[in-house]
């Protein structure tokens, strides 16, 4: 009796999520081994009768998909090392001071995170034209990191308020300044933390769209836009686009997986995005 | 010094921040008072409250607004219904769980991109496995072109959003299931309590903190994300997927009229306030509560 009903209301309904959460992908790898003639002259299969390589091969050989992996690689560390660098003192400064405005400066790092992406989009393509960055890494790092910013400076100053204070106050009795307290102490004590917020920073921007579609054309070219690229490009060869969202969604994934507790600690403490 | 010293660690972050976001924000806010497209420079100029008053009398404005509503409520119910119903099973005791904990929030780390095609493919009017599997399990009758027709698009949009979106749900709200003290179902169960008496008098109250705040940041992210309806229909058919930021990308981006898309985000902006003042007044009580 236990049984049937732990299978009812626990096994059944688990196995039905996980098949949801995980069916796309298992579709599109399935769809990424079929070879091209097999979709499109013997109509839909669940498993292809003679499994390719095909459509990755072409995406390595035939198409400069190795360079966009490349841009979205530098474009994402980029933005990390930006975001993180940017944030680190403003995080510790929220964390240890108490000081006038504190609370008004702090929430407007929570409100930047709300603005709508539109209201951002005009004005950045703009500015990056008059100055002559646009389709460049740095048009790129630049408009992720309106968002990278209020990110990680909240995240962090959650992981921040978790280290006691003492620990600073001790390095600075041993004669620390307050940034050598920072760097040498607290910093490595909140290193999980960072890397966390820095990975998830990383994640962002390797799967951003919005922005990389207005501010970068032919020089820089991101795996999203490189994807949509195809869809006009090649009339929709869908083995070969899967193919592309499988290699490309791997490394984030991967990457998640390292930063999942962490990064949930994190949000739960102090949500700032969705 | 030590007065001084909070000011100076904040201030890489604030210089940045108001060069790159809060410069540009009036930037756009003044572009929306403007007649402003690319291609007629010879027009630029300012036109007061015009713009404003004009979307009133654009149809694909009220279009927009509409879908908008439409969206943000369909979108936050899916997430939510399935968010829950994850966060209950995944908060029962069963081998593995922290392994589908983790796979389940495989396509919230999913780039949209990704997700729109994805689901653009299984909803192929010809060779998706979605029409496929509704047609052999004999809840469909032929194969339907559900990003084609005006009145399947939105809605089929809004499941591939909740694909995207459920893990965050299930996520939070398993946080807060897990912080319920266990005495309380302790007592509840021997005063003989329900299982639903228990639900609705211990679980839901003692979640419903977590579950406005989610409710609320879901929303605010949900209104602003125009990437998948972008890239699986582009709006269409017709205006029958157009919301309020795809709108403003649209006239941006194809139509380089940059005062009515200016126009369009302000007023996106102002329909988001209401959501993040309650956001933010919530952040500021739980701050206060935690001091």
């Amino acid at each position: 009796m236990k049984l049937i009903y732990r299978l009812l209301f626990v096994f059944l309904p688990l196995a039905l999520i996980l098949l949801f959460a995980l069916g796309p992908y298992i579709w599109g790898f399935v769809s990424s081994i079929t070879p091209e003639g097999e979709m499109y002259v013997e109509g839909l299969r669940y498993f292809p009768r003679n499994p390719t390589g095909e459509n990755y091969a072409r995406l390595f050989v035939k198409i400069d998909f190795v360079d966009n992996l490349a841009d979205s690689f530098l474009v994402a560390t980029f933005s990390m090392l930006f975001g993180l660098a940017f944030s680190v003192t403003a995080s510790y400064s929220f964390s240890r001071f108490r000081f006038r405005g504190r609370r008004f400066l702090l929430l407007q790092f929570l409100v930047i995170n709300m603005f709508p992406v539109v209201l951002l989009l005009i004005p950045l393509f703009v500015i990056f034209s008059r100055l002559g960055i646009m389709d460049t890494y740095l048009s790129l790092v630049l408009a992720y990191a309106t968002f990278t910013i209020p990110f990680s400076t909240w995240m962090m100053t959650s992981f921040f308020n978790a280290i006691p204070y003492q620990l600073d106050e001790s390095a600075m009795i041993d004669g620390c300044s307050r940034f050598g307290a920072l760097v040498r102490v607290v910093f490595p004590v909140a290193m999980p933390g960072i890397a966390a917020t820095g990975i998830y920073i990383f994640i962002t921007a390797w799967n951003e769209f919005v922005f990389a579609s207005v501010l970068t054309s032919r020089d820089v070219r991101t795996i999203p836009i490189a994807l949509q690229n195809m869809v006009g490009q090649y009339q929709i060869a869908w083995g070969l686009l899967t193919a592309g969202g499988v290699v490309s969604a791997i490394p984030v994934i991967v990457l998640f997986f390292f930063i999942q507790k962490q990064l949930i600690a994190g949000m739960t403490a102090g949500a700032v995005k969705g | 010094m030590t007065t001084a010293a909070p000011y100076t660690f904040l201030s890489p972050a604030l210089i940045v921040t108001l060069l790159i976001v809060f410069i540009p924000i009036v930037y756009t806010i003044s572009l929306s008072f403007m007649n402003y497209v690319i291609w007629k420079p010879n027009e630029i100029g300012f036109i007061g409250l015009r713009n404003y008053i004009d979307a009133w009398a654009d149809e694909v404005f009220r279009i927009s607004l509409g879908n908008t509503f439409v969206w943000i409520i369909g979108v936050i119910a899916l997430q939510l219904a399935l968010g829950f119903v994850a966060a209950l099973i995944l908060n029962q005791r069963f081998p593995f769980r922290g392994v589908a904990r983790a796979l389940i929030l495989i396509p919230w780390v999913t780039p949209s991109v990704i997700t729109a095609l994805m689901w653009r493919w299984m909803y192929d009017g010809n060779m998706g496995v979605i029409n496929d599997l509704l047609v052999r399990s004999g809840m469909l009758e032929r194969y339907v072109p559900w990003l084609a027709q005006s009145t399947t698009a939105l809605p089929a949009i809004m499941v591939a959003l909740m694909w995207q979106g459920f893990p965050f749900f299930a996520v939070m709200i398993l946080a807060g299931l897990q912080a319920i003290p266990t005495e309380l179902y302790e007592v509840a169960d021997v005063d003989g309590a329900g299982i639903f008496q228990k639900f609705f008098r211990i679980t839901l109250p003692m979640i419903s903190p977590i579950l406005f705040t989610t409710i609320l940041l879901r929303t605010i992210w949900v209104a602003n994300s125009l990437d998948i309806i972008f890239i699986m229909t582009g709006g269409g058919p017709g205006y029958s997927s157009y919301t309020l930021p795809l709108y403003s990308y649209i006239k941006a981006y194809r139509g380089l009229d940059f005062g009515f898309a200016g126009t369009i985000a302000v007023y996106l902006t102002i329909l988001l306030i209401t959501v993040v003042t309650l956001y933010v007044i919530r952040v500021v009580r739980t701050e206060d509560r935690l001091r």
